[in-house]
């Protein structure tokens, strides 16, 4: 066998092997999304239900709390980076880093310190190797997260917030993450989650309906204490559970691309090494015609 | 007002837990246990992590742990919702 045919033959085997790999993430994610999907439509009820409560209070009492008020001068803000724990999922995690730095950028040119929270072995990577220092990060668990990792970066966020500029705190919180648009669109997403702003969710009351006016126990401050972090908690974890959906869909998308690819080469590679074989076939059939054409010419 | 049923939810964080129409709810809250009848005034409480019981039209009883949460009552809507709840059975 020739040296080119070899070469071409261990391509195509090269080509076969990645594309089993790429073909099996492709068919996994295919099966995760749909179960990553109903857990983002799962737990629609618990934040709506939140979101509710929490619009309600904020409507209908008149009470300043320390996670709604904006400060008069902000020198610090937060940037919370929702990114993957593995990589293959196309720009899945390029496309939050993107979005987070111009978010610094346009924080900076406000005169705003940042420091960032990061989510996702992707984005503590991208960090470690540009040496720039994170506040915080929790890693693993990105594509099937749990409500206890939302608890834990809730409290984290909500501690640093209410404590003082000048022992570090922190004035302002964004998040920015993957929305899960459908199968084929991820977009990042930008959200100030802390002060808040209660925007979605407050129903206009119809115009018969007359506005609950609520009675709160123990009392509106302290419904809005439990609340309020509740509520934060609940956002986070909206926000990790669309990131894992959007997770699998761009994963499923990238490996589908990459198998598509090992097709194309597997093909292009067969077609290379037909040619290879076939010349080669011609060539050693002229040699041995040329050989017997010269033994015969020499025993004349 | 009274013989319209409440429509009672219960929600945790990643799931609904129950949903249907009662009678009464019985809830702790941080002040103590509070019964709920239909027509019951809108009110927001937070819950102290215990049993939550629910009778059904029937007669028949659901109860629920809830832990972390807060109740709603509004138009003979109660929503129960905590970060962990699930069914006793």
């Amino acid at each position: 066998m020739g040296a080119q045919l070899r070469v071409y033959r261990q391509k195509i085997r090269s080509a076969q092997t990645t594309k089993k790999i790429t073909r099996a993430m492709e068919l996994i994610s295919a099966s995760r999304i749909t179960k990553a999907q109903q857990r983002v439509a799962a737990s629609g009820p618990y934040s709506r239900a939140i979101t509710r409560a929490v619009s309600a209070v904020a409507t209908f009492s008149n009470v300043d709390h320390i996670l709604t008020t904006e400060k008069e001068t902000i020198n610090r803000a937060a940037i919370v980076i929702f990114a993957s724990d593995r990589g293959l999922a196309g720009a899945f995690s390029s496309n939050v880093l993107k979005e987070s730095e111009q978010l610094a950028t346009l924080l900076r040119s406000q005169g705003k310190e940042v420091v960032y929270y990061l989510i996702g072995r992707k984005a503590v990577a991208y960090f470690a190797f540009r040496q720039r220092a994170a506040e915080q990060n929790w890693t693993g668990g990105t594509d099937q997260p749990v409500f206890d990792t939302a608890k834990e970066i809730g409290d984290a966020l909500v501690a640093k917030f209410v404590q003082d500029d000048s022992e570090g705190g922190v004035d302002e919180i964004h998040i920015v993450y993957n929305r899960f648009v459908n199968m084929v669109t991820q977009t990042p997403e930008v959200v100030r989650l802390l002060p808040l702003e209660v925007v979605e969710g407050v129903e206009e009351p119809g115009e018969h309906e007359v506005l609950p006016l609520y009675e709160f126990e123990p009392e509106v401050g302290d419904v809005l204490d439990g609340l309020l972090p509740v509520y934060i908690e609940s956002r986070i974890f909206n926000a990790m559970l669309q990131s894992a959906a959007s997770e699998h869909a761009a994963r499923q998308r990238a490996m589908k691309s990459a198998s598509d690819n090992a097709d194309k080469l597997i093909k292009d590679y067969t077609r290379l090494s037909n040619n290879a074989r076939q010349s080669e076939i011609t060539q050693q059939i002229s040699e041995i015609v040329g050989g017997a054409d010269a033994l015969s010419s020499a025993t004349k | 007002m009274a013989s319209s049923p409440l429509n009672v939810t219960v929600v945790a964080a990643d799931h609904e837990v129950w949903s249907g129409e009662a009678t009464m709810v019985v809830a702790r809250t941080t002040e103590g246990e509070i019964g709920i009848l239909p027509g019951h005034e809108p009110m927001l409480a937070i819950l102290a992590s215990g049993e939550v019981r629910v009778t059904q039209q029937g007669g028949g009883k659901v109860t629920a742990n809830a832990e972390d949460g807060f109740l709603s009552v509004e138009n003979d809507t109660v929503t129960i919702v905590a970060r962990n709840a699930e069914l006793v059975k």
